[in-house]
């Protein structure tokens, strides 16, 4: 039972990013490197000829966007054609064109310099802002700038590409993403661009596996290479060999099957068939994903890694960004509920300090790392107390290991609590607040703690980790990482009773509910709330509706008294047989 | 003059959907119209700049009208604002 990660690290000649858009293709590369435009800042001896030129400019990109706006049209809905819409718009701009005119007429310039420094400066706006969505705006506008430029200097785009291929480019413009459907392009994939440029909402919506964000794609994959592109995970692997190669085609034909009619499921409960609902959130990683979070159905967001957002920015944001962040995402998936994890620095994830530490992962991370830098704790506190107000926002501590740690931070949380009161700014005065369970400790103490929080969150990746004592970075001992060992099932099931024992909310978030052969056991062995990557929503739905919770408790029972990991697995295997659901393990 | 505060109602806030739709439904009048947000004042028949305002849900944006139709302008404008961007 290989899984994706394995036969992908396993590959010799591969490239990773951000899965920007679900599918797996196989697919020959095209690389479409456009040429840079020169732009040329000499003066004009008649201003007539410019005026006209620059008129003539704007009938022609008005033209090749009608076009493209007809294709966006007819493949996609109302919202996704609006930026189409809007580019066709600006070459009608009155306040643009007449400034542009204006500047031609007066600085005697050549018309591409002044529409570069015109259009530029709204670009600037754009790229300063906080929100990430205006930032790839700024991406946007860079197509209608080049496209005036471009037929200004009168030179052809290319567009046309060969049938089939998989699209290796810099970046990508909305309308190339759009233009290239019409050769059936197979896949995306971009040195840059995130989850919210357009080419990756694009993508999605013309159901196109993309990767985008890899940085070096264009320099390591050459024209006609063979591509094995998983949108699912972010993986290119580069000339694969046969087995690669079946592997992957042989999860795609399941895919397809899988796929079809999961659509039907959004807007359905994950309810099992004797009635027990399964609260399903999503993971969010970066703010883009709320599209995707909205989209799949999910009742709400069950983890939001705020470390992120520093990588994104690349430095710590101040209280006023992230409360602009916070009431964003909260108002955006109001009124489900939207939980924070508090800054998860340390062990292998941002790190920005300079610490040597020999053992990261057991050194100065998570809660430990906020306790000793207080400022930045509190900072977010209040921040997540001052976008508390529409009392859908939950607050969560990652890597507690003792009651004392818990005890400090709600300390801190009140002092904060005060404070804002003083300065008289609203706030949910019952924010929930709970913990990670992700050190064995926190799990053999689960009652003790559940006393003193509101929730309980399951942290897979590291309690494994933990409770294995395995580096799963560590190729040598990567084995012994087992979602399955009964070591774990018995861990798991001690939390989710000890916490039930206190009357709170125990969810588990971490990539073992991403595996679907584990969701049947998750609900067996008790839990009611789970947080997965929202691209995997449905294919949980699915399993869920497809269920007792009886016969899952059950079959989890048996779990629970297995001595090897491979005997869980059967039996969770043979559960899937015996209710006739098609097996996904490893396909998502 | 009209000068008005209105709420960015919608989840998505002013995205570029609803930026088009007030841009096409202020270039029907002749009067002067201007949104201005934070620091930012942009002539509201001017896509690119309606574009470069960030207006999350929640947000508050002054609209102001000026010119002999700024009545049935302010109207229209206004309520679209008020009804969300038709997206509640």
């Amino acid at each position: 039972m290989k899984s994706f990660h394995k036969v992908f690290n396993e590959a010799e000649n591969k490239i990773s990013g951000v899965a920007a858009a679900p599918g797996i293709v196989v697919a020959n590369a095209y690389l479409y490197i456009k040429d840079k435009l020169e732009i040329n800042h000499s003066k004009v001896t008649d201003t007539g000829e410019a005026l006209k030129n620059f008129d003539e400019s704007l009938a022609k990109s008005k033209k090749e966007l009608s076009k493209i706006l007809d294709l966006a049209k007819e493949k996609m809905n109302d919202t996704r054609i609006a930026i189409f819409e809007a580019q066709v718009m600006i070459l009608d701009d009155p306040v643009l064109i007449d400034k542009i005119k204006e500047r031609i007429t007066n600085e005697k310039m050549q018309p591409e310099s002044i529409v570069d420094d015109e259009i530029s400066k709204y670009q600037k706006i754009m790229i300063g802002s906080e929100e990430t969505y205006l930032k790839e705006r700024a991406h946007d506008i860079e197509d209608i700038k080049n496209r005036i430029i471009r037929n200004l200097q009168k030179k052809r785009w290319e567009s046309k590409i060969p049938h089939n291929a998989v699209v290796v480019s810099d970046s990508l413009t909305p309308a190339d993403t759009l233009l290239f459907t019409k050769s059936h392009v197979q896949a995306f994939i971009t040195d840059h661009g995130g989850l919210t440029s357009h080419a990756a909402i694009i993508s999605r919506s013309l159901n196109i596996p993309a990767v985008v964000g890899t940085h070096n794609s264009t320099q390591k994959i050459k024209d006609s290479d063979t591509l094995i592109v998983d949108g699912f995970h972010g993986y290119v692997i580069i000339n694969p060999n046969e087995e690669q190669i079946e592997f992957f085609k042989s999860k795609h034909e399941r895919l397809v099957e899988l796929q079809k009619g999961l659509e039907e499921f959004v807007d359905k409960p994950a309810k099992t068939k004797d009635g027990r609902e399964i609260n399903l959130m999503a993971n969010v990683d970066v703010t883009g994903e709320i599209d995707l979070v909205v989209s799949s159905g999910a009742k709400g967001i069950g983890l939001y890694r705020t470390e992120q957002i520093i990588d994104e920015l690349g430095e710590i944001p101040d209280e006023e960004e992230q409360v602009r962040i916070y009431t964003n995402l909260s108002s955006r998936i109001y009124p489900e509920s939207f939980i924070i994890r508090a800054f998860d620095i340390g062990g292998d994830k941002v790190k920005l300090f300079d610490y040597d530490e020999p053992n990261p992962f057991l050194g100065l991370r998570g809660i430990r790392f906020l306790l000793e830098n207080q400022a930045l704790l509190k900072t977010q506190v209040r921040a997540v107390l001052r976008a508390s107000h529409n009392k859908n926002i939950k607050f969560m501590l990652p890597m507690v290991s003792t009651i004392g740690e818990i005890r400090r931070t709600k300390e801190l949380i009140e002092e904060c609590k005060k404070e804002l009161r003083q300065e008289k700014i609203s706030f949910d005065k019952n924010l929930k607040v709970g913990i990670m369970v992700e050190v064995p400790s926190a799990a053999v103490m689960a009652n003790e703690f559940a006393r003193e929080v509101d929730f309980l969150s399951i942290g897979t990746n590291d309690l494994i980790q933990y409770l294995m004592a395995v580096d799963r970075g560590n190729d040598l001992v990567a084995d012994l990482y087992q979602e399955f060992n009964p070591a774990v099932v018995k861990t798991l099931s001690f939390i989710i009773n000890e916490g039930k024992k206190e009357g709170i909310e125990v969810s588990l978030c971490g990539e073992m509910a991403a595996d679907t052969l584990a969701i049947p056991l998750l609900v067996g062995l008790g839990l009611e709330s789970l947080s997965i990557a929202p691209t995997t929503i449905l294919y949980a739905k699915r399993i869920i509706r497809n269920i007792s919770y009886e016969s899952a408790k059950k079959m989890a029972d048996d779990c629970l008294s297995c001595h090897y990991e491979y005997q869980v697995a059967e039996r969770i295997e043979k559960f899937f047989e015996e209710n006739k659901i098609t097996r996904t393990r490893n396909i998502i | 003059m009209i000068e008005e505060t209105v709420t960015i109602k919608n989840k998505a806030g002013m995205h570029t959907r609803p930026a088009a739709t007030i841009v096409k439904m202020a270039a029907k009048y002749k009067c002067d119209f201007y949104i201005t947000k934070d620091e930012l004042h942009i002539n509201g028949k001017s896509i690119i700049g309606v574009m470069t305002l960030a207006a999350e849900m929640g947000s508050k944006v002054i609209l102001t009208f000026e010119g002999e139709d700024e009545k049935e302008a302010a109207q229209e404008i206004i309520d679209y604002f008020n009804r969300g961007f038709d997206e509640l």
